[in-house]
């Protein structure tokens, strides 16, 4: 138990945080604990958690992912067209969504991987197109989706929110693909050192092309789950996914040197930002004094996080 | 970053055109192909008024990219400059438009003091705690925007443009703008500081190597302080001469800054891992996304279109540079 605690001492503390932003929130919210206080939040953060499972891939491999928002603002846009009508045509759709998703991942991938320009700046370039593709679409939000598809994935089954249980399934599945198959921990070994890695043998690129493919995977999922919870395509959705995907995987424990963390980090760390953001809601402060105290608390949180650097015995290893 | 030990660009080469100047003349060749090409599409294009008032535009973007050139050279990077020149609008409108003398004379001193206190923040966290400047500043990002939208409401502020600023936004010497005439000084005085000064070879130190800077004895934070403190008055400084500009502080006039100036330094040639790159290339980066957008708004294209083509053409830009350089990430 203990050696299990300090290998994930920061999502171990990441989690405990989140119980305790949770419990304020229940606590603060006038409806206090109900399916449908629980289902709202679950809901809105099942949306930023498989964001900053997006962008935990993409960091995984040393990356950085500025394109994510853009991504699921492309795949919410597709989605509002082709998720409606019959069964068939609604699974054909989603299909479409997700090799659009998984096709921008990929352009992030060769560019990086053969054309050896950085990730942030390919991100940065390659996000201003996929943003400007949303926006053709779909000049103004609108469209449609089938609507008992989205009641079934956005309520409640038995007190238990979907989005919570799509978000678990979604996780286990992510756990068994980085822990038990060759591909996850080769991922690791070419973020914590990519050299090494080559040296060992593994096809680093390729590898980076996977880490790309699956980001962009994950980034089409967000993109359906955003249109099932909104009904609607909206191209204007991508900088505070892209921005907040960043703030949820540090805060979750996933290093941006690459290698470090694990989904459920992410996913814990795109809860906290978000229930820190209902319960500024929620709190009685003006409305007008809400976002600084969100973007102080986002500040402290991050700091708080970084104070092992006040234990380390050397200050050489501040340098690197 | 870490292992990879990265050749340090040897100060004298040897070679006239090493890959630096490549990319240098690369970007410059860019803004000429633009300027013949929207020649072609609209004969106004070769007119001397039109390339003035394009240097004029150039400058509020160079000047803010001057800063995150610094930072970009140091291998950091700063996501706090749209609040910051949000934040300096607001502060410098409202304290000229002040009834105080003392405190609407010092308007810009104001506007100036805001972005290094903005750059302190940013330095404290990236110095002292260590944090990856990508997330500290894009929380301080987020703090500023706060801040602005507690002061000022839903409403647009209310005050007065200083003189001075007005002047040295839309005024003109001898017909040149001054904006153009302050970046040329800003320009010539930075090309001074990163090549002849020892703070510019800490930079680019630090930015090749941050831990043999550390271990050479040199006081490593401070570069780092003054990096992000200079950074953020850069950033403030742009930010007046655009409240110059556009005679007035709205929210949100700062977020169409951070891809154009993070491009404008990224396609000059400077690397975005630090330790590389040169002012001239930085100076012909913002001319060349100011031609591009000015064509491009020219040409009358839909916004989503326009992004798309500013995009693909920045990538194509980055793979030239990527596909041209020697492998430098294995």
């Amino acid at each position: 138990m203990t050696t299990w605690l300090r290998r994930n001492a920061k999502e171990a503390i990441a989690a405990l945080a989140l119980v305790v932003l949770f419990a304020c929130y229940i606590a603060i919210h006038p409806r206090g604990f109900s399916t449908y206080v629980v289902t709202i939040w679950s809901n809105q953060g099942a949306l930023l958690g498989l964001a900053a499972i997006a962008q935990f891939f993409v960091v995984l491999v040393k990356g950085i992912d500025l394109s994510v928002g853009s991504i699921i603002a492309l795949t919410n846009v597709v989605a509002s067209f082709l998720l409606n009508g019959s069964p068939a045509s609604i699974a054909l759709g989603t299909v479409v969504v997700l090799v659009v998703g998984v096709a921008c991942g990929l352009l992030n991938g060769v560019v990086v991987v053969y054309g050896r320009v950085q990730p942030i700046v390919t991100t940065l370039a390659t996000g201003g197109v996929f943003g400007g593709i949303a926006l053709l679409l779909r000049p103004t939000p609108g469209g449609s989706v089938d609507e008992t598809v989205s009641d079934a994935l956005t309520y409640a089954v038995g007190g238990i929110p979907v989005s919570a249980i799509i978000l678990v399934v979604v996780l286990l599945a992510l756990q068994v693909f980085l822990r038990w198959t060759a591909v996850g921990p080769a991922l690791y070994g070419v973020g914590s050192s990519e050299q090494s890695a080559y040296m060992t043998g593994l096809r680093v690129n390729r590898l980076k092309l996977i880490a790309y493919g699956s980001s962009g995977f994950v980034a089409a999922l967000a993109g359906i789950y955003v249109s099932m919870v909104t009904l609607t395509g909206d191209p204007n959705i991508a900088p505070s996914y892209t921005l907040n995907s960043i703030a949820a995987v540090v805060l979750g424990g996933v290093a941006l040197s690459g290698g470090v963390g694990s989904p459920v980090g992410a996913v814990i760390g795109a809860l906290i930002l978000k229930t820190i953001s209902s319960l500024t809601f929620f709190s009685g402060l003006p409305p007008l004094a809400q976002p600084f105290f969100e973007g102080l608390i986002l500040a402290i949180a991050i700091a708080l996080g970084a104070l092992g650097v006040f234990r380390v015995r050397s200050r050489l290893e501040l340098y690197r | 970053m870490t292992a990879t030990a990265r050749t340090v660009p040897s100060r004298k080469s040897h070679r006239w055109l090493d890959r630096d100047r490549i990319s240098v003349l690369l970007i410059m060749l860019g803004c000429i192909v633009l300027l013949l090409g929207g020649s072609l599409l609209y004969p106004g294009f070769l007119k001397l008024g039109y390339i003035l008032q394009q240097l004029q535009i150039a400058a509020f973007l160079g000047i803010i990219a001057t800063g995150a050139m610094l930072v970009i050279l140091l291998g950091e990077i700063d996501l706090s400059v749209p609040w910051t020149i949000t934040g300096t609008a607001i502060v410098v409108i409202s304290a000229s438009g002040s009834s105080n003398p003392m405190i609407s004379s010092l308007a810009i001193p104001l506007g100036l003091c805001l972005g290094a206190g903005v750059g302190l923040l940013n330095a404290v966290g990236v110095a002292v705690f260590r944090l990856p400047a990508m997330v500290w500043t894009l929380a301080v990002n987020a703090m500023l925007l706060g801040a602005a939208v507690f002061y000022t409401g839903n409403s647009r502020t209310n005050g007065e443009v200083p003189w001075l600023a007005t002047q040295a936004a839309i005024g003109r010497t001898f017909g040149i703008p001054n904006a153009f005439i302050v970046w040329l000084v800003i320009a010539v005085v930075m090309i001074w500081v990163l090549k002849r000064t020892v703070y510019g070879n800490y930079l680019y130190a630090m930015g090749n190597s941050q831990r043999a800077v550390f271990l050479a004895g040199a006081r490593a934070r401070l570069v780092i302080v003054a990096t992000f403190v200079l950074a953020g008055i850069f950033s403030s400084f742009g930010a007046i001469l655009l409240l110059g500009y556009t005679n007035q502080a709205y929210q949100g006039m700062g977020d169409p800054y951070l891809m154009p100036v993070i491009s404008a330094v990224v396609i000059g040639g400077t690397s975005i891992q630090g330790g590389r790159g040169n002012y001239v290339g930085t100076f012909a980066g913002a001319l060349f996304i100011t031609l591009l957008s000015s064509i491009l708004s020219v040409m009358q294209m839909p916004a989503a279109v326009r992004d798309i083509i500013f995009g693909a053409i920045i990538l194509i830009m980055l793979l030239v540079h990527g596909l041209t350089g020697k492998n430098e990430n294995i």
